[in-house]
């Protein structure tokens, strides 16, 4: 199956992992095995490791360089039209051809990997600090500027903690669909759950245990990220008693 | 009531009322072929209130605005103590300045607390003296104290603007500017909101630019009114009774309205009109008593009265035909008026219920007099009485002539 794509790697050692399956009953009738997981997992954790760096690095620094870019778009607004596009042809650049284009510059491996991951996370994180910030309504800014905030001060007491809720909503999207791209790393050299997968993947029980650990990742950050939304929006949640 | 005050240090006197002085003010915007505001002139004497008024379009909150520099001086000056705004950095100005606007902006992010000291956190006060000020405003505007930890999500309308003219006065400036404070609130809360106001400027004597678009708000909020007309031209500034009496072109008479004699109700209290002896009977009374009471006084009914002076009903003919007055009488005392009540509300209340009489009660709700129809038209008909000193009427402002 992973043939075509040719990397020298992925191959055989598909073809070796299926023959290490022995002939008991459950792995060589191809079904899902708990014991054979239970006694395998730990294949899995270096993998699952890789992946969450993979994640955490690429959102992370995804939203340093969106946040930078939406606080000066914030600042100079002829600069929004341009970053939404070069952040949305980034965006739409297919993340195979991304590896390979990127390859010759950054090498195989993580950093590769990373690269193309930040870029992905560009366009939803910027776009997400620009309408939050946007949508802080002008007579809260009036006032601000009224009393005597300055502008720095407006951004960061002000525009800033309202457009919180937009923000986290941005970063979500963006390290839910990191962990989904990062399955493909491997490509790059990176490792992450894509390459467990791809080592064994007509052997069910692999299959289900790295995809599993994929949605899980995925699910667990998300519950990360919305109990941090929550635990600094605490404002969005109040119910009037009046 | 200085409450507070000197308990955390305040001196007072560091923030005392300042005059505003406006020197042939121009703002014309870039690209515009007209003066948004045309050299427009005016002095706002320390501790006053002075009300800019006329239609949309006119100018009035651009000349607000031109005050803590939200909009920069084409040409001109402003002098707030005399002193020229420009002087200072544009944030450090506005901290000076306190600053309502009809939409309030509160912070939604913020507690009440934490919004009400904005401007004591951007001037690096103290935690506690914050906190004691922020205490110590709840209570000046009528808000309970358990209110200091809501988010403004959770207040109405009403608390919502207290909160933003308590914000407003935090720092204690010596100028406020109002936007339309009381614009965005419904008929009945916005007139007690602008009751509490003018008891709170009573004591605390800000001098106050106040922007409305209503000339009946100009008229009971200002102790000087500035009529703007199209492109920022100064129509008229005077006193609400002059404006009333003697409006300087067509223009101010339009605006003013045809309705001006009963304007001047507006301008007045019931407490500043010579009210009628009310013939007081209480319960047990006898009835040749309460006639006798009748006939020495303006009116043709004795008015009940409980023990302590409230007042519970009217007598009529039925219920004197018995030897001692007894409860209960057909005819409820409504309406009852409160002596500090404009005499254009009292006016409306008398008509609202149908009747000529009402009695007029203090604080404590003890009987002072009565109010009639008669004495209104009296007043109305006598057209000097509006120059009666205008000392004793709303904010307590001495006559500036």
């Amino acid at each position: 199956m992973t043939g075509p794509i040719g990397f020298g790697g992925g191959l055989p050692l598909a073809t070796v992992l299926i023959h290490q399956r022995s002939g008991t009953t459950c792995e060589a009738a191809n079904g899902f095995c708990p014991n054979w997981i239970a006694h395998n997992f730990s294949r899995y954790e270096t993998p699952l490791l890789q992946h969450v760096v993979l994640t955490v690095v690429s959102v992370a620094i995804g939203f340093g360089i969106a946040f930078a870019l939406a606080l000066l778009a914030h600042r100079r607004r002829w600069l929004a039209g341009p970053v939404t596009g070069v952040t949305g042809v980034l965006y739409t650049i297919p993340s195979l051809s991304f590896f390979f284009v990127l390859q010759p510059i950054t090498g195989r491996g993580s950093l590769t990997a990373i690269v193309a991951l930040v870029s992905y996370t560009l366009l939803i994180i910027f776009r997400n600090v620009t309408t939050g910030l946007a949508g802080v309504a002008p007579e809260t800014r009036d006032a601000g500027r009224g009393l005597g905030l300055s502008d720095r001060q407006l951004l960061w007491k002000v525009e800033l903690p309202l457009a919180l809720p937009e923000i986290i909503a941005g970063v979500r999207v963006a390290t839910t669909t990191t962990v989904g791209l990062a399955t493909l790393a491997f490509f790059a050299g990176a490792g992450g759950l894509g390459a467990q997968i791809n080592a064994d993947p007509v052997f069910k029980s692999n299959v289900v245990v790295a995809g599993g650990l994929c949605v899980a990742l995925a699910v667990v950050l998300d519950i990360v990220l919305l109990a941090l939304q929550r635990a600094v929006t605490p404002w969005t949640r109040a119910v009037p008693t009046a | 009531m200085n409450r507070t005050t000197t308990q955390t240090g305040e001196a007072a006197s560091a923030h005392e009322a300042a005059t505003l002085e406006l020197r042939s003010v121009t703002k014309r915007y870039p690209g515009a072929d007209e003066d948004a505001i045309a050299e427009l002139s005016l002095e706002v004497p320390a501790g006053d209130i002075c009300v800019l008024v006329g239609p949309s379009g006119c100018g009035k909150t651009t000349a607000m605005r031109l005050v803590n520099r939200m909009i920069s001086i084409t040409s001109g000056d402003i002098l707030l103590a005399g002193r020229s705004v420009t002087e200072l950095r544009p944030a450090e100005l506005r901290k000076r300045i306190g600053y309502v606007i009809q939409q309030i902006g509160l912070f939604p992010h913020r507690t009440i607390a934490q919004n009400i000291a904005t401007v004591p956190r951007l001037l690096d006060w103290k935690k506690e003296r914050t906190a004691a000020r922020v205490r110590e405003l709840l209570d000046l505007v009528s808000l309970p104290a358990e209110m200091a930890d809501r988010y403004p999500a959770q207040l109405s309308g009403g608390q919502r603007q207290r909160v933003g003219v308590a914000r407003a006065l935090a720092a204690d400036p010596p100028l406020m500017l109002m936007d339309e404070p009381f614009g965005a609130i419904d008929p009945i809360t916005r007139e007690r909101l602008q009751n509490e106001f003018l008891r709170l400027q009573s004591e605390l004597r800000k001098t106050i630019v106040f922007v409305t678009h209503d000339i009946d708000e100009a008229i009971k909020m200002g102790d000087r009114i500035a009529v703007l007309r199209k492109g920022g031209v100064l129509a008229q500034y005077a006193t609400p009774a002059e404006l009333l009496m003697a409006p300087a072109d067509d223009f101010v008479e339009d605006f003013v309205g045809a309705d001006r004699a009963l304007k001047r109700l507006a301008l007045l209290r019931v407490r500043d009109v010579q009210l009628w002896r009310a013939p007081l009977v209480r319960e047990g009374d006898s009835t040749a008593q309460a006639r006798e009471q009748v006939r020495t006084s303006d009116l043709p009914y004795p008015l009940l009265v409980s023990e302590d002076g409230r007042p519970l009903g009217w007598l009529s003919e039925d219920d004197l035909v018995k030897g001692r007055v007894e409860l209960p009488v057909d005819t409820a005392a409504e309406p009852v008026l409160d002596r500090d009540s404009v005499l254009r509300d009292a006016l409306a209340e008398l008509l609202e219920r149908d009747t000529q009489y009402g009695p007029v009660v203090d604080q404590r709700g003890h009987v002072v007099g009565v109010l009639s129809l008669e004495l209104i038209s009296h007043f109305l008909a006598s057209s000097d009485a509006i120059q009666a000193d205008p000392a004793d009427r709303v904010t307590d402002t001495p006559a500036l002539s």
